[in-house]
């Protein structure tokens, strides 16, 4: 059950020029949060809309989320301070279904931090995930601890192999049986790792992005045609089985 | 303060206090009911309706502007019978009025429609002749007096339960709309539905609305709406449900003193779930200050220079 909740910041840091990592003490909306799902963050009073953010880790009561910054809104949750309260609604949307066995997770870019719950919350998981370059490189410490390997790929060679994460993804499955990939990043990179996956005969589930309203289903602008119809993001995803997204 | 009367009537319907949630923006309110039960609510204005389902528009379909947002949802709903098969039964197990908001392809429409949901039991109807969002209907029946009329006469002929018609703000006078639909035999008005507006991206320079254009609402619609109501209030005797940008007591309270006898809350509820709750506990407050016994009380109460 989603609830609206005053959220004291435990800590706010930079992990890259402009990704930062939040994290709030979020009580009861932490331990009732499910890997996959996000949180709907009150940035100020003069933005009407709440800012959506996956969920990246809870321990505890602590919830923390990973973003960049893109505009007005999460331009002034980046200029938060410790200890400050912010306005949060969530848990929210449907997330990963955690399958028996072993799970590949895929991120690539902002899409790896939702992968760090969703890989903790597996029995086994192993991860491939992608960068721009080695400055843009997030949570491959955190990935480590919680994957029993962690493939790494960049887009300009600076870091691991050169080249996109659904070559990373095609590899892998083609040396071991996975029960299902779970996948989250940029609408291109879903559909090559969709494909991969699905001439890998594994399960896909991908995280997709869309403009909110709500965040609760109730105003329907977040559509995504999936299955040959308009579904929302914010209420029947943000995790879709990939074969069922009409790409 | 406890001894406030809260209740207000519309066009023979009585609601337990003033706050009413606006189309589209509340769905048929099994999310928003999740928060808190649906009973504390005046009434609904249920997501707009069509004869047949609609998947609506292509995203992206939200834009935000300075306090307010742009949509263009184009009407996405299970059509009338799905409507009434699988939504109207769980709504009614609440203590709220339900007002069904129904948009139509011709007047016959509006009429099918009509007698469809009025056998089904609603508490009134919400004819939508303003969406700016969809090519046919909609915003073209809301811009021309006599086709306002028409739609009117036809939803009436087939409604046995009060009929409001939804005005458009996007006419160079509403006076005109609302007087048509008044002879035309409307027992009651809401206004306004949002104002077409555009954004561009400056780096893609692309609209960021797929559809290009949508309608604006939030607080920057406010100032707009009280003026809409006002002029409204002074050119037809007929109740009025007041809606654009209302997101505390005050800014209902405004729209009241200018003529509205309820008010209906909107796009707010996207910042915070609660805010209809809060709009309600507002007005309270703001009759308690004034002394009032009811709240009706400040229904056309203006008293302008």
């Amino acid at each position: 059950m989603p609830m609206t909740k005053l959220c004291p910041i435990a800590d706010l840091r930079q992990l890259t020029g402009d990704v930062f990592s939040l994290t709030l003490e979020a009580g009861e909306l932490a331990r009732t949060t499910r890997p996959g799902q996000f949180v709907n963050i009150r940035c100020s009073e003069g933005l009407l809309l709440r800012r959506p953010i996956s969920v990246c880790d809870v321990e505890g009561t602590l919830l923390t989320v990973v973003f960049q910054v893109k505009g007005e809104g999460t331009q002034w949750l980046s200029r938060r301070q410790a200890g400050e309260e912010l306005d949060v609604l969530g848990p929210l949307g449907h997330g990963y279904d955690i399958p028996q066995g072993k799970v590949l997770v895929v991120g690539g870019g902002i899409g790896v931090p939702p992968m760090l719950y969703a890989a903790k919350c597996c029995q086994e998981a192993d991860a491939c995930v992608g960068f721009r370059s080695a400055d843009n490189a997030i949570l491959l410490e955190e990935l480590n601890a919680v994957c029993g390997k962690v493939l790494i790929a960049s887009d300009d060679g600076t870091l691991g192999v050169h080249g996109f994460v659904d070559t990373l993804v095609r590899q892998t499955l083609s040396e071991e049986r996975y029960a299902a990939v779970f996948a989250c990043g940029p609408r291109p990179m879903l559909k090559s790792v969709a494909q991969a996956a699905k001439e890998g005969n594994t399960p896909c589930y991908v995280s997709m992005e869309e403009r909110m309203g709500c965040g609760v289903g109730a105003c329907l602008v977040c559509a995504c045609s999936v299955g040959g119809h308009y579904k929302h993001v914010c209420k029947d995803g943000p995790v879709f089985n990939a074969e069922e997204v009409d790409w | 303060m406890e001894k406030i009367d809260l209740s207000v009537h519309l066009a023979g319907v009585t609601l337990k206090n003033p706050v009413v949630m606006a189309s589209g923006t509340f769905g048929f309110g099994r999310e928003f009911g999740q928060f808190y039960d649906l009973s504390e609510l005046g009434g609904i204005c249920v997501k707009g309706l069509t004869l047949h389902p609609r998947e609506g528009n292509p995203p992206p379909r939200i834009a935000e502007t300075p306090m307010g947002i742009l949509n263009s949802v184009g009407l996405q709903n299970p059509g009338v019978d799905g409507f009434i098969a699988h939504e109207l039964p769980w709504l009614r197990e609440h203590d709220v009025k339900i007002i069904a908001n129904i948009s139509g392809n011709t007047p016959e429409e509006y009429g099918v429609m009509c007698e469809k949901l009025s056998q089904a039991g609603v508490d009134m109807i919400e004819v939508n002749i303003s969406c700016p969002n969809v090519k046919a209907g909609g915003l073209q029946y809301g811009v021309v007096p006599e086709m306002a009329a028409q739609v009117t006469e036809e939803a009436k002929g087939h409604s046995d339960v009060p009929v409001m018609v939804k005005l458009s703000p996007n006419v160079t006078d509403i006076t005109a709309i609302a007087r048509a639909v008044a002879e035309a035999g409307a027992d009651a008005l809401s206004l306004i539905n949002t104002i077409r507006g555009m954004r561009i991206d400056v780096r893609t320079r692309r609209p960021v609305l797929k559809m290009n254009t949508g309608g604006l609402s939030g607080p920057a619609v406010l100032p707009v709406a009280v003026r809409m109501v006002w002029e409204v209030a002074q050119a037809v005797d007929l109740p009025i449900l007041g809606m654009g940008g209302v997101s505390k007591g005050e800014d209902a309270a405004q729209l009241m003193l200018a003529g509205a006898s309820a008010v209906a809350v909107g796009t707010a509820c996207f910042a915070d779930p609660y805010a209809p709750l809060k709009v309600r506990d507002g007005l309270k407050k703001i009759a308690a200050e004034q002394g009032l016994a009811c709240v009706s009380e400040l229904t056309g109460g203006v008293r302008p220079w």
